[in-house]
């Protein structure tokens, strides 16, 4: 799709609404406060982490992270929960999403942006890097909810570290 | 006693170093004592490098280690696999980048001398710009002795080590029960998740035959399963063992019920599994094979250890590789049925999503404890680690005349310590 036909089918208005969610929901990640980000979603989203660069089928292929909606609340549980090492104390995080790119697809406005996290733990501090693709589907109220999100670090396909947080 | 490492340097004293019921912090924190490891264990018995559905056919490849050095596992036309020090030999540059692909030749970018699969030096450019043509033959990509034992490749760098099959020794048939998983199809890995610990690769190896921490460490992922899955993780006092198989190697068998995944075919398909039965049928599979693969999508009920740096742990190979002494890389590969049915294979990649990978609800707990014992290992200078545990003779069946104690067992630890003691003051 060609820069032109996108500003075409994207006004500012929704690109900015689409941007303030995106936002929210980073914030609210960086708050750990998970409870509040469980309804961004719509009931048969997905939330992926791939494991390689350009997959397209990912039900078939290893993932970090690859939740419906009941893995979702069991990750939002489980790193709730104070029984989980990693993330009892977590990790602080800042993130960053930028370099927004906006996209029709019928009724899913797809949002692609870039994503940069500062983690800080056992006096050290790391940066991680991510492409971001999120499928907003319009919710009541004007609001959006999240269809797919698809978050492809930057060393998807070489070594991570434990995470006890969530992207 | 002084004596010297293969690489000329003094080697160090380790004897005192490990006792039998204790081992002394410095085998974490030492950089000269993680040196003469390399040199002593990883240079010198049976290393994994890959699974054979990483080279599945001729000209296919997949980049490893051995120890710290790089190397290339090739499969060649008649089958043949090979190690390769990933390492030319004309200026040392590494003549492949990928992690896997298929190739029948591996040129130098740097000055484009040319290799085969099996490591044969094939061109050299402007050859005649040398005062006499190379002696080709001398200067193929190094290639070490490889043996394979049911799909699992070794490498070693000891041209006279003893077979790869006598070096496993009992560990052999905990292989062949693991490998029954691929439920008649033959297992075949899926992908890998990797990941790095701040902390020495012992850490690691005492891990995987250690059912103490899971009720602990995992409790969130235990909460996680439903009832009936719980109960099946519910591990300790329930007839499980940890038994030392010699070379270092042990076995811990957390679900006496899944050991041999042949048995109870007949059994009732378990609701959990009630929707992949019925996909698999769907997908056109016969009573017998649904039955098969619904008993093996979960793995089996045991982590088999093997000294140095692989373990077949219930559904997937574990492999570590050293890299400093305070650092260690981890990958857990994900392995199903070689073209078996695609809803039985897409469990296993979820039931794997779950549990392993750097946010998985059970690895990132893990890698945080194993970090804090390297933390904690800080706290003085004349600190033991104490792997004395196990005074319970085993519920379950050890093998007659081995050391084996109850699931808790610290047995296997044990039993790598003293293969290390071995292997580092030989």
């Amino acid at each position: 799709m060609s820069t032109e036909a996108m500003t075409a089918t994207v006004d500012a208005a929704e690109a900015f609404g689409a941007m303030q969610f995106i936002w929210r929901e980073a914030e609210i990640l960086d708050r750990l406060d998970y409870k509040a980000w469980l309804p961004l979603w719509t009931q048969d989203g997905l939330y992926i982490i791939p494991t390689e660069l350009g997959v397209k089928d990912h039900a078939d292929a290893l993932n970090v992270a690859y939740d419906n909606a009941e893995m979702r609340e069991a990750r939002v549980k489980r790193l709730r929960s104070g029984f989980s090492m990693s993330a009892s104390p977590p990790a602080r995080t800042v993130r960053t999403v930028s370099r927004f790119v906006f996209e029709r697809d019928g009724d899913v406005l797809v949002v692609r942006s870039a994503m940069q996290i500062a983690e800080y733990k056992f006096e050290r501090l790391r940066t991680i890097a991510a492409d971001v693709e999120h499928h907003l589907e319009a919710a009541e109220g004007g609001q959006w909810q999240i269809g797919r999100k698809i978050v492809t670090l930057i060393n998807a396909d070489d070594y991570l570290h434990g995470i006890g947080y969530l992207f | 006693m002084t004596t010297t490492t293969s690489r000329g340097g003094v080697a160090i004293d380790c004897g005192h170093l490990v006792r039998d019921d204790r081992v002394h912090t410095s085998l974490y924190k030492d950089p000269a004592i993680f040196d003469q490891e390399l040199d002593r264990i990883f240079r010198n018995t049976w290393v994994w490098v890959a699974h054979e559905s990483d080279v599945p056919k001729a000209n296919t490849f997949k980049t490893s280690w051995v120890g710290n050095q790089p190397v290339i596992v090739t499969r060649d036309k008649t089958d043949t696999i090979h190690v390769l020090l990933n390492r030319c030999r004309h200026r040392a540059a590494s003549v492949c980048e990928k992690k896997k692909g298929k190739s029948s030749v591996f040129v130098c970018p740097y000055h484009g001398w040319s290799y085969g699969v099996d490591g044969a030096l094939r061109k050299v450019p402007h050859a005649s710009g040398y005062q006499s043509e190379p002696e080709k033959a001398e200067l193929s990509l190094v290639s070490l002795r490889v043996e394979t034992y049911n799909g699992m490749i070794f490498a070693t760098f000891k041209d006279d080590i003893e077979p790869l099959v006598d070096f496993l020794g009992p560990a052999k048939k905990w292989i062949d029960l693991f490998m029954k998983q691929g439920a008649g199809f033959g297992v075949k890995t899926l992908g890998e998740h990797k990941f790095r610990f701040p902390g020495n690769w012992k850490i690691q190896l005492e891990n995987t035959t250690d059912a103490y921490h899971f009720p602990i460490v995992h409790k969130t992922f235990l909460d996680s399963l439903d009832a009936e899955t719980e109960n099946i993780f519910d591990v300790l006092g329930h007839g499980g063992w940890v038994e030392n198989l010699g070379n270092g190697h042990s076995v811990m068998v957390m679900i006496p019920d899944l050991i041999d995944l042949e048995d109870n075919l007949d059994a009732p398909i378990p609701d959990r599994f009630a929707d992949l039965a019925a996909e698999l049928v769907a997908e056109g599979h016969d009573d017998a094979t649904v039955r098969k693969v619904v008993r093996a999508v979960g793995g089996t009920g045991f982590n088999l250890n093997l000294f140095p740096n692989v373990a077949c742990s219930m559904a997937f190979f574990r492999v570590l590789r050293p890299v400093a002494v305070d650092e260690t890389e981890i990958t857990h590969v994900a392995i199903g049925m070689d073209e078996g049915p695609v809803a039985g294979n897409r469990m296993r990649l979820r039931l794997h999503e779950h549990f392993q990978g750097p946010m998985g609800f059970g690895t990132p707990d893990d890698a945080e404890g194993w970090e804090r014992v390297q933390r904690g290992a800080a706290a003085g200078d004349d600190l033991w680690i104490m792997v004395n545990r196990g005074v319970d003779a085993p519920e379950g069946a050890a093998e007659a005349g081995h050391d084996a104690g109850d699931v808790s067992a610290e047995t296997g630890m044990r039993a790598a310590y003293q293969q290390w003691k071995r292997m580092m003051t030989a």
